[in-house]
């Protein structure tokens, strides 16, 4: 009895894989595009523009300085933001970690400014400071230290203490302490942390702009209000879409390269 | 018993934890002497939480003691905790790889501790894991080998660094017996080979009779019940008395 040949191998390939993945990315937003293209032909282009003249509006934005200036401008100070209550974030957690006095007195004020809105920080900042870049920046400080101070300390408290001490029986430096076991092991925390503080810090740089800027994302849609321009609005709030996806790529990608270590299992949550 | 040269001495060590003198107080190690030649292979033997590891861990000078001496080749561990630099490996319960590590990059890790050149502590680390018959598996992540291969690599990394002391916690208490027999066997023509004093602490009266050059048994909290010489060529018939001596012991 000779055995059936086997079948040629159906399982899809990879092309596949990502195509079904890809797919399963844009559908939502091809959905929600034609609601509204449906939507503007029945209602006026200051309530419902058509989204040809949104994306006509996004490519002058990004083709004529004078207003992709405005979007890398309220790009810096997002970046730039994010980095100084990172770096404040980081140093206080390390301090709250290694001495307890201070991890009693500074969680309190931490968890008081979480509660402060950040239109509260717009008005102290414009109290407190003249320029209009001082004040962005320290809005931006202030309303996403808390969670990265919060983050990177959860990370610092929950590394592995076993691995910690199978690491320090080999008497590392500090600076090596650092290198080999701190900060691989809160990357994973911090990275998530670059992820939501991300979009918190997007929403807070426009209302931060609407107040005190003349120039940027939030001041141009306060033009677009102004005017009733539906369109541009759309227009100037998708730069900032466009801008947290691409950083949320980046971040997948470090991410990528970064934990490749990790096992994967063929079963998900 | 009494050595000759010892290289670690604990005089009169005891170690309690909670508030000392309260009620509360937990009492690990108490008023313990004890001495480890240079080259010997002491099997540190008692029930668990006995102590052991708390001896372990004042020898290794990650915890101090309440009161007493430890000493390892005339200074103070905990005190001077960078100057055993090199000088002390340790060989733990479980593997503690690092999981973003690869084999070889955890072999490395205490060669990187010594400033060892880049390409010198990849020599030394290949080498190690090739002993250990890893070869072939030198870029896997920890994730992707099984459970006595990754104590292997631990092994590896503790005796990279060409420490004087090796000291080594139940390292094959989580393997499976075949896997730990044959682990404990590479581990003792090793240290033989190498001319490394080692303490290995153990629960298992096999071992400590497989492993030892010298048995410990200790009593709660930690202090020396009996004290036994053993050589390789003690006769099976005296093993096995001292098995019974040591069961005695324990069973205490």
């Amino acid at each position: 009895m000779t055995m059936p040949e086997a079948a040629p191998s159906t399982t899809p390939g990879w092309s596949a894989g990502f195509g079904r993945r890809g797919l399963t990315y844009v559908l939502p937003f091809a959905v929600l595009a034609v609601l509204w293209q449906v939507a503007s032909q029945f209602f006026p282009p200051f309530l419902f523009p058509s989204l040809v003249d949104v994306f006509k509006r996004c490519f002058d934005i990004l083709t004529h300085w004078s207003q992709l200036s405005d979007v890398l401008a309220t790009v810096g100070r997002i970046l730039a933001g994010l980095a100084g209550a990172f770096i404040v974030g980081v140093v206080l957690a390390v301090v709250m970690v290694r001495s307890r006095a201070v991890h009693d007195f500074l969680s309190p004020i931490l968890t008081l400014f979480q509660g402060i809105p950040a239109l509260s920080w717009v008005v102290f900042a414009i109290i407190w400071f003249h320029g209009i870049e001082p004040r962005i920046f320290f809005i931006m400080v202030m309303t996403t230290l808390p969670a990265f101070t919060f983050q990177v300390l959860g990370a610092l408290q929950a590394m592995s203490r076993d691995l910690m001490e199978m690491v320090m029986s080999f008497r590392p430096t500090r600076a090596k302490l650092f290198r080999v076991m701190i900060i691989p092991a809160i990357l994973p925390d911090i990275l998530t942390a670059w992820r939501v503080n991300l979009g918190n810090a997007s929403r807070v740089v426009v209302v931060a702009e609407l107040v005190g800027a003349t120039g940027g994302v939030g001041y141009e849609l306060l033009q677009q209000q102004q005017m009733f321009d539906m369109a541009g609005a759309l227009a100037w709030t998708l730069q900032l879409v466009f801008f947290v996806l691409i950083a949320q790529a980046v971040l997948s990608f470090i991410e990528g390269i970064a934990f490749r270590y990790r096992a994967t299992s063929e079963r998900s949550l | 018993m009494t050595t000759a040269s010892p290289i670690i001495s604990l005089n009169q060590v005891s170690k309690s934890f909670g508030k000392s003198g309260a009620a509360s107080a937990y009492v690990a190690v108490d008023r313990l002497d004890l001495a480890v030649g240079k080259g010997q292979l002491l099997a540190l033997l008692g029930k668990t939480g006995c102590g052991k590891s708390t001896i372990f861990n004042m020898i290794a000078g990650l915890t101090e003691p309440t009161s007493g001496n430890v000493t390892v080749d005339g200074r103070n561990p905990f005190k001077e905790f960078d100057s055993f630099r090199g000088k002390i490996a340790i060989v733990f319960q479980g593997d503690r790889l690092l999981p973003w590590r690869t084999a070889v990059q955890n072999v490395e890790l205490g060669l990187e501790m010594l400033d060892v050149p880049a390409a010198k502590r990849r020599e030394t680390a290949l080498r190690w894991l090739g002993t250990l018959g890893l070869r072939g598996h030198e870029d896997d992540y920890p994730h992707a080998l099984s459970g006595g291969m990754r104590q292997r690599v631990s092994i590896a990394r503790a005796f990279a660094t060409d420490a004087d002391i090796l000291l080594c916690d139940e390292p094959f208490s989580a393997l499976d017996e075949m896997t730990g027999r044959t682990l404990r066997a590479e581990f003792v023509r090793l240290v033989r080979e190498t001319h490394k004093t080692a303490v290995f602490i153990t629960h298992s009266i096999n071992e400590a009779l497989e492993i030892g050059d010298r048995i410990v048994v200790l009593k709660r909290p930690a202090n020396i019940a009996i004290d036994l010489p053993l050589t390789a060529s003690t006769p099976a018939a005296e093993k096995e008395a001292i098995r019974h001596q040591i069961q005695s012991a324990l069973a205490a």
